[in-house]
């Protein structure tokens, strides 16, 4: 068998992943092949030292407390997005309000109002645009969930 | 992997919004979630954090996932996504401001030889190790994570990678033929 088929092999032998028949194949391919199996003696020992290596684990205080950090953010996410929803209102009324008192002042200028009514409607316009066109490429986009 | 109907059952309340069935589903996979991203990161900090952020994702993205599937490969995906695009935000990888001695506190070395000059000599060779897999491109140190941290079977990666058996060893053997020269790099020879 040629060397080139023996790699898949070589992994599987060396992970203990490989079937009796395969096993046999492999052993008889690295009788005849040197560079084979000087290539598989290289793998061994980086197994060996990659084999003695654990990643440490955490003390038992940050499993316990593990659930509370996810439940925490999902919280304040919550509250975050509740509290940005109360600002805009709040904003958009104060914006009305005063919006209202500017138009309803009978020494304002009427070229001002018209300013102000095109100001209020331009930035409405471009902010209906902006936010219609990002929710109408995102849904369209093909290649969202791939990484970039 | 099949799906067992207990998880099911969990990932389809946490669908409805109960967050007592997801943190079940969090408690099950939380340490292998943690242990991944550490392989990936390098540090305790962000790997907790990075696994946090990956439930929490899962979570709002609860209803996108088809409950019939295994949640884990799933759940993987976003966890690697976050893991790779924090690591390249850093503009560097992470491993690589890691001194020697901090290294020693993401890994422990299981060497039962006494001898003093041995130990120190197979420590060195460890912290190039980890050097050298810090060096790997995303998919080969994803795969050497995979079986040689997580020590997951050669189905269990397959199914994880959403690829073949065959596809799995041969990626494995590229890596560790990547990592192999890396490492010789690393120590000069």
């Amino acid at each position: 068998m040629k060397c080139d088929h023996m790699k898949n092999l070589m992994m599987a032998f060396l992970d203990d992943e490989i079937s009796g028949e395969e096993k046999t194949l492999f052993i008889n391919h690295m009788r005849q092949c040197d560079v084979c199996a000087a290539e598989f003696e290289e793998f061994k020992k980086l197994k060996e030292v990659t084999d003695s290596m654990k990643l440490v684990e955490p003390e038992e205080k940050v499993w316990r407390e593990y659930w509370s950090g996810i439940y925490n953010r999902i919280e304040r996410s919550s509250g975050w997005i509740l509290f940005s929803i109360g600002v805009i209102i709040l904003l958009c009324y104060a914006g009305y309000k005063a919006v209202e008192s500017l138009i309803a002042d009978p020494d304002l200028d009427m070229f001002v109002k018209i300013a102000i009514f095109a100001l209020i409607g331009g930035f409405s316009i471009l902010l209906v645009s902006a936010l219609r066109e990002r929710l109408f490429f995102w849904k369209k986009d093909r290649y969202r969930y791939v990484r970039r | 992997m099949e799906i067992c109907n207990d998880e099911r059952l969990l990932l389809r309340r946490s669908r409805k919004g109960d967050k007592e069935s997801f943190e079940k589903i969090v408690k099950t996979y939380m340490k292998r979630a943690y242990s991944i991203a550490l392989g990936f990161v390098g540090n305790h900090e962000d790997a907790l954090d990075l696994s946090q952020e990956a439930f929490i994702r899962a979570y709002r993205n609860i209803n996108k996932y088809d409950t019939e599937r295994n949640f884990f490969p799933w759940f993987y995906q976003i966890l690697k996504n976050l893991c790779f695009n924090y690591a390249k935000k850093r503009k560097e990888r992470s491993f690589s401001s890691v001194a020697r001695g901090e290294s020693n506190h993401i890994y422990n070395t299981v060497d039962e030889n006494c001898d003093p000059s041995l130990i120190m000599e197979r420590d060195e060779l460890k912290d190039s190790l980890w050097k050298a897999i810090n060096q790997l491109d995303d998919k080969h140190r994803e795969i050497i994570v995979l079986r040689h941290f997580q020590e997951l079977s050669y189905n269990e990666i397959a199914g994880v990678l959403a690829c073949n058996k065959g596809t799995v060893m041969s990626r494995l053997y590229y890596a560790r033929r990547e990592l192999k020269d890396t490492l010789n790099h690393e120590l000069g020879r």
